[in-house]
């Protein structure tokens, strides 16, 4: 899963502007806008780095914290088959993660790096997470609907100026579409199940349904780093357009299974040839931002516990592997 | 059930309640890599289960599924070995089951592809591939753990402690597996013994740990005789299929 920018401005521009050599500059604009990857070793502006980081490891541990909420199910799954789906599923994103903070270490910052930015506050994960998955139908509606607005985000990112990042991303892509569908087969199966599953399926809707648009990020007229993450390639949509598309997207799927998309402002548009909708509540995004969202902190305190008390396997694992290489350098 | 049928229906119990349990730390492992190979072992686990419960379910002739078997039966009817629906406790006990387990399974079902019964010697023969990565994975954390630091080493050695009195259990023939053996389906669980004693012992010595001591085991799982543990993990596991009688998903 992926989150747009969450963070404040960028300030390298104007920290860097005097360290940095503008022929240097001036190249690297040349390339991006020339639809060049950019690679580790290449030189790249500070402000292009930090943003890279702050991103791809935003997105990194949107991924890992956005295990537990369908982990929370995996137990409780309902068949077989859909625990070996969900067990699948939720350890692709595991793995999403990992490619990601690799693909983020080699801008320099190290995973440890990262993840203790994640557990002291300072780095930020996807406000989705933030709400809790309360019935089997939320599996279901993760897939469909977040999954499906992180493909939305994602697709473009394929061809982001930042080699490590756009190869990972297509890898992703590929995963993610699968946990979309599915999320929607989970959907249609109890849109047509019986009335206490239609129940359970129309209630996940109405409430993944708002916390889903919010995923793209604030409006864009708010969103202080799109012009310049554009302008390096970074991002290739604004946030508005993809909000926009996930609607046009979305709401004939749930028409088409009979469940009824919670916005009475919700209505198409021939003239634009696009759903018209009704405004997301940004003070609620807001607050789910700065971590007050509903269950934000059941979230950072089981990565929190599951890193403190994995604390001594790692130092295990580091002390074993340090005999390992002084046993094999004393018998060289 | 015939002999036969409770034989698949006990391959698939262990599968599932170990898989069950794995999934259990999905999200919750001391580092990225590992929440991946523990999710990857359970997954392994449960697409095991789900083949083992529904030839058990064919040969029963009643209608019943793996499906149905897995999310319809009490602790009673549960026929796993006590070892495997043990609680995950720390990483360290977690890895002490799945290792004491995983290198029964891959002799187990190494010996299982030569079945009589084609279907159960075609799931063996997908399985055992699983059954060795598991071994390994598990073996591996044994020798890191138990030669790492001082903490993870007695972390192991408590691991191992709690688990060491099930042991025993996956070794005893009883009536259902000699009539299967007798029939050239089952296998002579007896005679793995020795081949598990020689690779856990290889590995306890790699670890640097002391093999625990043989001490009075808990036998029972076979015949629905099990830990206070397995009841809770099946009031989670079949809550929906109980709640919403009836429902498909």
């Amino acid at each position: 899963m992926y989150t747009t920018d969450l963070s404040g401005k960028v300030k390298g521009k104007a920290e860097t502007a005097v360290a940095e050599d503008p022929a240097l500059v001036a190249a690297f604009e040349a390339r991006v806008a020339n639809d060049e990857f950019i690679e580790p070793k290449d030189w790249m502006p500070e402000a292009y780095r930090k943003t890279l980081v702050r991103q791809m490891s935003q997105h990194a541990h949107s991924e890992i914290v956005g295990m537990l909420p369908e982990g929370n199910w995996i137990t409780r799954a309902p068949n077989l088959r859909r625990k070996a789906i969900l067990l699948a599923k939720v350890q692709d994103e595991a793995g999403h993660g990992l490619y990601l903070y690799s693909a983020a270490e080699t801008l320099g910052t190290s995973r440890d790096e990262m993840t203790e930015a994640l557990l002291s506050g300072k780095a930020k994960y996807s406000t989705i997470f933030n709400y809790p998955t309360l019935t089997w139908a939320d599996i279901g509606a993760i897939g469909w609907l977040v999954d499906g607005a992180a493909i939305m985000n994602q697709v473009p990112l394929q061809r982001t100026s930042y080699g490590p990042y756009a190869r990972a991303m297509v890898r992703i892509c590929k995963e993610e579409s699968f946990h979309q569908r599915q999320g929607y087969e989970i959907m249609m199966h109890l849109a047509a199940g019986t009335e206490a599953q239609r129940r359970m399926a129309q209630d996940a809707l109405n409430r993944w349904w708002w916390p889903s648009l919010m995923m793209f990020g604030p409006p864009d007229d708010k969103s202080p780093n799109t012009e310049q993450s554009m302008r390096w390639r970074i991002k290739r949509d604004t946030n508005d357009e993809l909000r926009q598309k996930f609607v046009d997207i979305t709401v004939p799927q749930a028409e088409a299974i009979g469940l009824t998309v919670p916005d009475p402002a919700l209505k198409w548009n021939e003239e634009r040839g696009a759903y018209d909708f009704g405004e997301v509540d940004w003070e609620e995004f807001y607050a789910v931002v700065k971590g007050e969202g509903p269950v934000a902190k059941e979230r950072m305190q089981a990565r929190m516990k599951a890193w403190e008390n994995g604390a001594w396997v790692r130092d295990a694992a580091r002390v074993h592997a340090e005999k390992r290489a002084a046993a094999k350098l004393a018998a060289e | 059930m015939d002999a036969l049928a409770t034989y698949a229906l006990r391959l698939g119990d262990d599968s599932l309640i170990l898989g069950q349990r794995l999934g259990e730390w999905c999200g919750h492992a001391p580092a990225l890599e590992v929440d991946l190979s523990l999710a990857n072992v359970a997954l392994d686990q449960i697409g095991q289960a789900t083949h083992f419960l529904n030839l058990a379910g064919a040969l029963e002739g009643e209608g019943r599924d793996g499906d149905k078997l897995a999310f319809h039966r009490d602790v009673m009817d549960f026929t796993n070995c006590v070892l495997v629906e043990q609680p995950n406790g720390d990483f360290a006990q977690t890895i002490a089951r799945l290792f004491l387990f995983a290198h029964y399974q891959e002799l187990l079902f190494t010996a299982l592809t030569a079945s009589k019964d084609t279907q159960l010697a075609a799931i063996a023969a997908k399985a055992v591939k699983e059954t060795a990565y598991h071994a390994t994975l598990a073996s591996d954390w044994v020798v890191r753990l138990g030669d790492g630091t001082e903490e993870s080493r007695a972390r192991m050695i408590a691991g191992l402690d709690w688990m060491w009195r099930f042991v025993d259990e996956l070794f005893v023939t009883d009536e259902v597996d000699a009539a299967a053996l007798k029939a050239g389906v089952g296998v002579d669980k007896a005679a793995l013994r020795a081949a598990w004693d020689q690779r856990v012992d290889a590995v306890l010595a790699e670890a640097t740990l002391p093999r625990p001591a043989a001490r009075r085991p808990v036998l029972g799982g076979r015949s629905g005789r099990h830990s206070e543990h397995l009841g809770h993990l099946l009031s989670e596991m079949q809550f929906l299929q109980r709640a919403y009688p009836g429902a498909t998903w």
